[in-house]
């Protein structure tokens, strides 16, 4: 078993055809040394570690729905209501394509949403991590904008509306803001010209997404996973190979992952859609409640609890972008919350603030909801840019283990071996 | 030596310049596709027969894609209008500026927020804490001119370009 965990950079030698392609294009090697027997992976890591793997998977299953759907719908302010529909009960099989499409958006976003608080709870972002971290967030924003462009596809009221609304939060910006309103929409309002060009960046912007994930994987293959512990490897005794003990790790994942979205497709398609989104859109007509899906209500709270356009604007915008400034706010040379004391109890404090925030995004903004939502967006930011920081100074970490091998296994096999 | 380096530096200082200033050439169609084709620009005008519309009614008319409200105000709704103290405008402007004629209030019916058709039009909607019209998206609140007085929107409801043809007929655009 010991070799087995060894590092080996000497090549797997084949024969016969598949070793003449792999002489001129080692694929075997490629997939042994980044998801196989030679890819170290910490032997401790658990659960909250699959999330990586099911967004791959996620990934896949809407770019093979949405290649399919495409094909049967049209893009023009006059057809695409009713392709949907007729995707929905006349193409073979095209009610249960969409409903795995819109369904498995929702999943993809819960995934990332929990591989998320996983970096957060474990500190998976800090160094040497950074740019793992700001390729996820990278990625993050290129879903949101692919998930709102294809919101507005099947040109419903809550589509329409939906479309309308986020538009003209570029008009918030001062002097061009029109101008760039009127651009956005190729038009003076929201119409078959806005539909058509966010068709094409729906088909297109998950190709980026692609990409941005590929070089996501090569930054985390250079420094590999982080662990619960949030301590360095030390040698191959704190190691296993990531094949087959993480593939079938992963695998099982895949499994509850495959359940939920089976159990949403079949037996509550709509549960997470708006019913008015199966009226078609009427441009005289604003619906009484308007909400995003639930994934991005938490940034709608934000955006309706300052009592100014520009201001909204700037505070939805900025619940992102501080994102990309979590390395460096959080102030602790310890990474797992499991030795920090006080940082695990702002981390689920953080936890509870994200679920009032969606909470007060799918109300209307009257009454006490207003003053919820801001006091929860003022603690959204108030955790990054105060509580990281300050906790950072003041915590005193509990101590950590000498090494993940000694904490897994105990004392049995103490004689650690030095670093490579 | 020397004079060698100048030469290869202006060479790299004034192709990086020709690159720069062609790339940017070549991006601006790529850009302005975008905006409004010409014949989205080549737009209509409408005209509207205001007859039927009894004083206290309201219209909806559809220009340029966009609803425009058309309502034949009440003595009441102009001297509200009228009284309006200036301290309470987040947008100030009088409501002799809002109106050609002041029984006539014309204005684009979408919200300066972020786009919502505001209520107000039946007797049935909700009018808001002005008594004139109130978009449910966001909570903002416009007063019997379509000013705004309370809510996130930044702008009164804006006023498009229109004359009167004769007593009963209005030409928007």
């Amino acid at each position: 078993m010991a070799d087995l965990h060894e590092p080996e950079h000497n090549k797997m030698q084949l024969k016969g055809a598949l070793g003449w392609v792999e002489y001129r294009l080692p694929w075997v090697n490629l997939l042994k040394n980044s998801v196989g027997t030679n890819y170290p992976t910490p032997r401790n890591l658990n659960y909250w570690w699959n999330f990586g793997s099911l967004a791959g998977l996620a990934l896949l299953i809407e770019i093979v729905t949405g290649v399919v759907l495409n094909m049967h719908y049209v893009p023009t302010a006059e057809g695409a209501f009713a392709s949907v529909e007729r995707i929905m009960r006349d193409v073979n099989f095209g009610w249960l394509i969409r409903y795995v499409h819109a369904n498995g958006a929702s999943v993809f976003f819960a995934v990332i949403y929990l591989h998320m608080f996983r970096s957060f709870y474990y500190g998976s972002y800090k160094n040497p991590r950074e740019l793992v971290w700001w390729l996820g967030l990278i990625i993050f924003f290129l879903m949101i904008i692919t998930a709102f462009t294809g919101y507005v596809l099947p040109w419903g009221q809550m589509s329409f509306w939906a479309a309308t609304v986020i538009t003209n939060l570029a008009s918030a910006i001062p002097v061009v803001g029109t101008d760039i309103v009127q651009w956005l929409w190729g038009d003076f309002s929201v119409g078959g010209s806005l539909l058509g060009r966010f068709n094409s960046l729906h088909y297109a912007l998950p190709v980026a997404i692609v990409g941005v994930a590929v070089i996501h994987m090569w930054a985390l293959h250079e420094h590999r996973s982080n662990n619960p512990l949030g301590i360095e490897v030390k040698g191959p005794q704190d190691t296993l190979p990531f094949h087959p003990y993480f593939t079938a790790k992963d695998l099982v994942g895949v499994g509850v992952f495959l359940l939920v979205l089976a159990g949403l497709v079949f037996y509550a398609p709509n549960m997470l859609g708006e019913p008015d989104n199966y009226i078609p859109a009427n441009p005289l007509k604003t619906p009484n409640h308007i909400v995003p899906e639930w994934y991005l209500l938490p940034f709608y709270a934000i955006l309706r609890a300052v009592p100014d356009k520009l201001g909204g604007v700037i505070a939805m915008g900025g619940s992102i972008i501080i994102l990309f400034v979590v390395p460096w706010l959080d102030t602790s040379k310890v990474r797992s919350a499991k030795f920090r004391p006080i940082y695990k109890q702002f981390f689920w404090l953080f936890v509870i603030d994200t679920l009032i925030l969606g909470v007060v995004g799918a109300n209307a903004p009257e009454g006490n909801w207003i003053i919820i939502g801001q006091l929860a967006t003022f603690y959204y930011f108030f955790h990054f840019i105060v509580i990281l920081p300050v906790v950072g100074w003041i915590e005193s970490p509990k101590p950590l283990p000498d090494s993940i091998s000694t904490s897994v296994l105990g004392n049995k096999k103490s004689a650690a071996e030095p670093a490579e | 030596m020397a004079e060698v380096e100048s030469r290869r530096n202006f060479l790299y200082i004034a192709t990086g310049a020709f690159a720069t200033v062609g790339g940017g050439l070549a991006a601006w169609p790529l850009i302005h596709q975008m905006n409004p084709a010409a014949d989205v620009l080549a737009l209509a005008s409408t005209e509207v027969d205001l007859l039927p519309l009894a004083e206290g009614q309201s219209v909806t008319v559809k220009w340029r894609g966009k609803p425009v409200f058309i309502r034949h105000r009440t003595a009441k709704e102009i001297a509200e209008a009228q009284a309006a103290n200036p301290d309470d405008l987040k947008d100030f402007q009088p409501d002799s500026e809002r109106v050609q004629r002041p029984e006539w209030l014309i204005m684009v019916g979408v919200c300066t927020h972020l786009g919502c058709i505001p209520l107000g039009q039946k007797d049935t909607d909700a009018k808001g804490d002005w008594n004139g019209w109130f978009c449910p998206c966001h909570g903002s609140h416009y007063d019997t001119s379509g000013r705004i007085r309370k809510g996130p929107a930044p702008e009164n409801l804006q006023i498009p370009e229109y004359v009167f043809l004769d007593e009963t007929t209005v030409k928007i655009g």
